[in-house]
């Protein structure tokens, strides 16, 4: 432990903190618009500026020593720091009122924070073309205040290298290589650069206004569904705490939004489940391209088709819940309602960008003869319409989601959290194989947020081995490994693998609150002890199940006995599975 | 087999030399006087560099180009020296007499324009290059001078 | 095989001993210039033309023609030293092909074969230069001791001269913590601009375990437009810089050494590649140097036109093949540096001078300069002086001295106003304190820094608003773009100066000038955004008049929108 003093404060903390955390340990909140915790420290922004010793430094990268005395406040260091923001912001349009971030900014607050009150300095304002050629997440370089985060989280952590710096000095944008626009670049849409951007500049590809078109249309029936992650999220938006689980009162917002029928991608979890641990089953006795991966991440799914194309048969050919919905919506359910499948548009709520992309990224998302799910929104663009609407969220009373597609297990609930998918499948494969049910329903090995995760499981005598990858960027470790066996002749390390694009699993995806809350941990966004606290809202609810198995979900078995049949077979193979393309990382 | 192209051998010779990447950038545009996407992509490939790496770089340095400049590259010297001694007037000349500005071409790609930062002539102040040629002690008089130098030698080539 | 290769190992003492009899066998020595001012105005030709003519007149075993590195006027380029035995030096300056054919016919070739005195003939008289001006007489060369005097691309020359003594001394007499005691007694200080104390940096990266690699730079990214103190010493003695390495890397445990140097030197890259390999094939690079345990290897990385990669963190991202944007501080290079290892940056000046401390001793060194700044400093005197060129001059020289001086004042008629010090990073001295010795602390007294060794003469004709927008508009163009400060302060505060330039600035202007200053200042990430508003704020210090005479009223600028 380190012993410092800051602003005549004690100060006690590990050594390799920074200042800036070490003086939030003492609830003082040095001023930052670039350092996030999920990121190193680029020193971009020169906020956090405090005194040691007399001299100025940058308190998110410089680590506390010994003896050290710190100053966080004085007139200087204010009025340094009021300029420097000043100048940030003359380089950043006043669009406020009409941006997706308004009230949710970190740079708006810190305008607000430091009392800017002038407009002295004239605004150098280049203007540039709005990027949404992904239609998944849109880059507004004119709102970009060049922080470093997003560069950062795409090529460090998530090792996609589809953002980058170009140009230097005032002219350094943050763009694809040599200015190429996103839908021509490696990007896989997971939208962590708009998880952790401070302003606008980067967000999700707004779609609430077709939605609200949907609405209007009395002619179409729009139901919609939501996935595991956006119940212990949507919260956020309004007030509630991280983690809180609202199901019930999310289900009586849809309808008040005027949705005609409310399901859930619980329900669609517990339907691939079915078909990947029958799929897994098969291709595990068969040895059929193990290992097998999960395929229910889009951004995964286009990061194997980009980088790794050799490894496409390795991919579980599952579609993802709530493509299985939307397939399932459009005939099965049409059919047992006698609704016309072409009247009927299916809306998803995800806690995710990529899933905007995924409902288009193949000829077999249009199994049931249409495009099985008409719309994605994220979790925010929810938000926005019950804002939009009007509804008092807060004293809605629960209600359920419809039948039959509303049904699920707790097996269903965890594919948000990262390792679930794959404790999920393994209950119901240890059940396929053995005819019995597991002892202990979860894998403590492949829980948490580690990058990699491993277990073996003991089915039978014989021994699976599973792998987590909580992040993609974790992940090219793994395939050189595997490819280096393959090379080599030796069987695969395991047999089945997780990938989850965003760190923490959906919970943490892209499309995902970023709200501001004075009690919050800063800055807003997504941080680790929010990952823990939202995983833990779903995890409580699959504990608390009285199913948390999905063999044992009725819907779903009334499902193939009255329309699809056996599993992985037939009618279930043609509307529930899919097919991947190998695709050039730059077009 | 198609056949490798020169920014892939320069490429595969300095993959396995650490801190490379910028000096394959170099040998490559001091062939072919420029570094377009196809040479990026092999790079890019051959040393296994994400690409948007090599544009990150490709775009900070002053001294890489994207695009094939004019056959004479003039290099008007803007060192503190070469300001004092009034480089600035030479390059508005040439400026005027090309009707371009720095960074350009000229339409005919006969001439490109730039200014750069001490050639390390100070001495010689006010300096412009070209095409590795020094002139020395420059005035705004000499300028169409050197240019027609330029014309008749190419011309002659 | 080892043992054979270890019994050809190069012998330095011999290698000197055999080029010295050799030159002592020559009547004369033609010096020709042939650094990058010089060949720029065509020594390439004129080296050609002589050496065509002593062969001509079958005089080659009289008289030996040698390239040479910088000899310092380079204003006064090409350059030609003539030294016949018994006759007294020669330097001819602005010479041509014509001037060339008669400098051979008329003295060097009649001149070899006469025992008596021979004068340099009339009609060379504008091509003589005095060897006794003060511009020659008033250096204290330490640095440039070798260049212009030796073939840089000869490693024997190189050794005839003491070359690798210094090296040869620390390997076998020194320990690594000696080396460091006696550079840090000399009181080196980095000649770079930081002015850190090159002993305490070699004792940081020492203390530093090896564990499996540690990197000794070579900062060569000489980037102030109008300083070429770096260029000159590579191009000029190019083995004293490498030898300076060696002597580092032994002193602090390094493994590998890397050289950065700006692209835009290709002569220098050139003749320090040459050094490279003739070191290599004479055994004082690689494995077991000199037969002891020393192990080192160097490479060369090229810059690629960016001022910033002088800095030290963001040279290192460059080597790494990433962009040159400099980071943090903590941690430090010598704990963290190229590739994550421990490395040490040193500029070339600085390298260049080890060699000489080691061999001479500390307290040789510490004899020239002040108390605080130790040695000589090599300075790209230019601007509106008559003499400029490369200089060297024990720290504490006044200025008066270098610029009326060595300098010869300023040219036609004009009057002494202020010395600009430190390029870009740096300030202006005025007139009135040309008493002040030159040395770290002074300069910074004054709101300048000592930077790599830029020094410009600048006239009383000169406007200092131009001046400092001249200045800031580099830095603006070198801002790496990563922190706010410098990558918006600086265009805003070239906006304001210009705007105050063109007579359309008011009062408030000016003070927001002056805020964004402060704030960049004390807010930007690198030493380039904290020392870019400096040419402003030194030049409004002394002259804010020059400012406050090109505003306007408030109303009046209204109404010019």
């Amino acid at each position: 432990m380190v012993k410092l003093k800051i602003d005549n404060f004690d100060v006690d903390v590990a050594e390799g903190t920074s200042i800036l955390d070490a003086a939030r340990s003492v609830q003082i909140d040095i001023p930052t618009l670039c350092k996030h915790p999920d990121v190193d420290p680029s020193a971009g922004c020169g906020m956090c500026i405090v005194k040691v010793g007399g001299r100025i430094m940058r308190s998110c990268s410089t680590p506390v020593a010994e003896g050290m005395e710190v100053v966080t406040n004085d007139k200087e260091l204010q009025e340094t720091r009021k300029t420097v923001l000043e100048l940030i912001l003359s380089n950043h349009p006043n669009y406020c009122l009409k941006c997706a971030r308004s009230g949710q900014c970190e740079l708006q607050d810190m305008a607000m924070r430091m009392g800017v009150d002038r407009d002295e300095i004239h605004k150098i304002l280049k203007p540039e073309e709005i990027d949404d050629s992904t239609q998944a997440i849109v880059l507004d370089p004119l709102k970009c205040i060049v922080c470093g985060r997003c560069v950062d989280i795409c090529q460090n952590q998530q090792n996609v290298w589809a953002l980058s710096y170009l140009n230097r000095g005032l002219a350094t944008k943050i763009t694809g290589a040599n200015d190429a626009r996103l839908a021509d670049t490696p990007c896989i849409k997971c939208g962590q650069c708009a998880a952790h951007c401070p302003t606008g500049a980067i967000t999700e590809y707004d779609e609430t206004a077709k939605v609200w078109d949907m609405l209007k249309d009395k002619e179409l029936v729009t139901v919609v569904q939501i996935a595991p992650a956006v119940r212990v999220a949507l919260g956020e938006e309004f007030g509630y705490e991280f983690g809180k689980n609202l199901t019930g009162k999310i289900y009586a917002a849809l309808r008040r939004l005027g949705f005609a029928k409310v399901f859930d991608t619980n329900f669609g979890a517990d339907l691939t489940i079915i078909e990947e641990a029958t799929e897994f089953v098969r291709r595990f006795k068969e040895k059929d391209h193990l290992p097998m991966f999960t395929s229910c991440c889009p951004a995964w799914v286009d990061y194997v088709e980009k980088y790794y194309p050799e490894y496409l048969p390795n991919l579980s050919s599952c579609k993802s819940p709530h493509q299985m919905v939307g397939a399932v919506a459009k005939t099965y359910y049409a059919q047992k309602t006698g609704i016309d499948a072409s009247k009927i548009r299916v809306v998803s709520i995800m806690p995710c960008t990529a899933k905007k992309w995924e409902v288009r990224r193949h000829e077999t998302m249009r199994a049931s003869g249409y495009q099985d799910v008409d719309v994605v929104l994220t979790t925010r663009e929810l938000a926005k319409m019950i804002r939009q609407s009007g509804i008092n969220f807060h004293n809605l009373k629960d209600e359920e989601a419809d039948s039959p597609l509303g049904e699920y297990s707790g097996a269903g609930t965890i594919f948000g959290v990262t390792g679930g998918v794959m404790t999920a499948a393994l209950r119901t494969a240890y059940f396929y194989i053995t005819g019995q049910e597991l002892g202990t329903l979860n894998f403590d090995d492949i829980e948490g947020l580690d990058g990699i995760k491993a277990a073996e499981v003991d089915i039978n005598g014989t021994k699976v081995r599973i792998v987590v990858v909580n992040g993609v960027g974790n992940v090219a470790e793994l395939m050189e490994n595997l490819k280096a066996a393959e090379a080599a002749g030796e069987e695969p390390s395991c047999h089945f693998i997780e990938v989850m694009a965003c760190r923490g699993g959906c919970i943490a995806g892209g499309g995902q609150p970023k709200v501001m809350m004075p009690n919050l941990p800063k800055p807003w966004g997504i941080n680790d002890e929010i990952r823990r606290l939202r995983s833990q809202g779903l995890n409580n609810e699959d504990e608390q199940a009285a199913n948390r198995l999905s063999h044992h979900n009725q819907s779903i078995k009334q499902l193939y006995s009255e329309y699809l049949g056996k599993p992985g077979e037939g009618k279930a193979h043609e509307l529930l599975h899919t097919k991947y393309r190998q695709r050039d990382v730059y077009k | 087999m198609a056949e490798v192209s020169q920014a892939a051998q320069v490429a595969s010779k300095w993959r396995k030399k650490r801190g490379s990447l910028i000096m394959a950038l170099h040998e490559i545009q001091g062939v072919k006087g420029y570094i377009d996407w196809q040479d990026a992509m092999d790079v890019s490939r051959e040393m296994n560099i994400p690409l948007a790496r090599i544009y990150e770089v490709l775009t900070f340095y002053n001294f890489f180009k994207l695009e094939a400049p004019g056959k004479a590259v003039i290099s008007v010297c803007t060192g503190t020296a070469c300001y004092l001694k009034g480089n600035d007037k030479v390059l508005e000349k040439f400026k005027s007499e090309l009707g371009i500005n720095e960074g350009e071409s000229t339409a005919d790609k006969m001439f490109h324009l730039q200014s750069v930062r001490c050639v390390g002539c100070c001495g010689l102040a006010p300096v412009c290059v070209v095409n590795g040629k020094t002139y020395g002690r420059m005035t705004p008089e000499a300028v169409p001078g050197i240019l027609d130098e330029w014309r008749q030698a190419f011309k002659e080539e | 095989m080892a043992e054979m290769d270890l019994d050809k190992r190069f012998d330095i003492h011999e290698t000197a001993k055999n080029k010295l009899a050799e030159i002592e066998k020559f009547m004369c020595n033609i010096y020709c210039c042939h650094s990058t001012g010089c060949k720029s105005s065509g020594s390439d030709d004129i080296l050609d033309l002589i050496k065509n003519m002593v062969a001509e007149y079958e005089v080659e075993d009289k008289i030996r023609v040698v390239a040479t590195g910088c000899m310092g006027l380079c204003a006064q380029g090409p350059l030609i030293r003539v030294e016949i035995k018994g006759k007294k030096d020669a330097l001819f300056k602005r010479v041509d092909l014509e001037s060339a054919k008669v400098i051979m016919e008329k003295y060097v070739l009649p001149a070899v074969q006469t025992e008596s005195e021979f004068a340099v003939p009339a009609e060379l008289e504008e091509h003589v230069l005095s060897l006794e001006l003060p511009f020659f007489t008033k250096q204290e060369k330490v640095v440039l001791k070798n260049a212009g005097h030796m073939d840089p691309e000869d490693i024997a020359e190189y050794m005839a001269r003491g070359g690798y003594l210094a090296l040869e001394k620390a390997l076998k007499n020194m320990t690594p913590a000696e080396v460091v005691a006696e550079i840090k007694k000399s009181g080196l200080r980095g000649r770079g601009g930081g002015g850190f104390s090159t002993g305490m940096k070699w004792e940081l990266a020492a203390k530093v375990p090896t564990v499996d690699e540690k990197f000794i730079i070579c900062n060569g990214d000489e980037g102030d437009p109008g300083a070429y103190m770096d260029r000159s010493i590579l191009e000029g003695d190019p083995h004293a810089v490498i030898e300076g390495m060696m002597i580092a890397a032994y002193a602090i445990g390094a493994t590998e050494g890397w050289f950065y140097v700006r692209a835009e030197y290709p002569l220098a890259v050139e003749r320090l590649e040459k050094a490279i390999k003739a070191c290599k094939k004479n055994r004082l690079l690689g494995n077991n140097i000199m037969g002891t345990d020393f192990c080192f290897n160097v490479d060369i990385r090229l810059g690629a036109g960016a001022f910033v990669c002088g800095e030290e963190t963001a040279l290192i991202h460059s080597i790494e093949g990433a962009r040159g944007t400099p980071r943090p501080r903590p941690p430090y290079p010598t704990n963290k540096g190229l590739w994550g290892k421990p490395s040490c940056v040193n500029n070339v000046e600085t390298l260049a001078n080890v060699p000489k401390i080691l061999l001479k001793g500390a307290d040789w060194f510490a004899s020239f300069g002040t108390e605080t700044s130790k040695g000589t400093k090599v300075f790209a005197l230019t601007g509106q002086v008559e003499h400029s060129g490369l200089i060297e001059v024990p720290m504490g020289t006044t200025i008066k001295e270098i610029v009326n001086e060595i300098g010869g004042g300023v040219p036609n008629g004009k009057k002494l106003k202020a010395v600009q010090t430190g390029g870009p990073s740096g300030g202006v001295i005025p007139e009135e304190y040309m008493d002040m010795p030159v040395c770290y602390e002074e300069l910074k007294k004054l709101g300048s820094i000592m930077g790599s060794g830029g020094m410009i003469v600048i006239d009383d004709t000169s406007d200092m608003v131009s001046l400092a927008k001249f200045y800031l508009d580099f830095t603006v163009d070198e801002s790496c773009g990563k922190c706010a400060p410098c990558r918006i302060g600086g265009k805003q505060m070239l906006n304001l100066l210009d705007k105050i330039n063109k007579g359309k600035g008011t009062a408030k202007d000016l003070a927001l000038l002056k805020r964004i200053a402060s704030a960049m200042q004390k807010a930007s990430l690198c030493g380039l955004g904290q020392t870019a508003p400096n040419p402003v704020l030194s030049t409004l210090r002394f002259y804010e008049k020059e400012y406050t005479d090109k505003l306007v009223e408030e109303h009046a600028a209204t109404e010019e929108k």
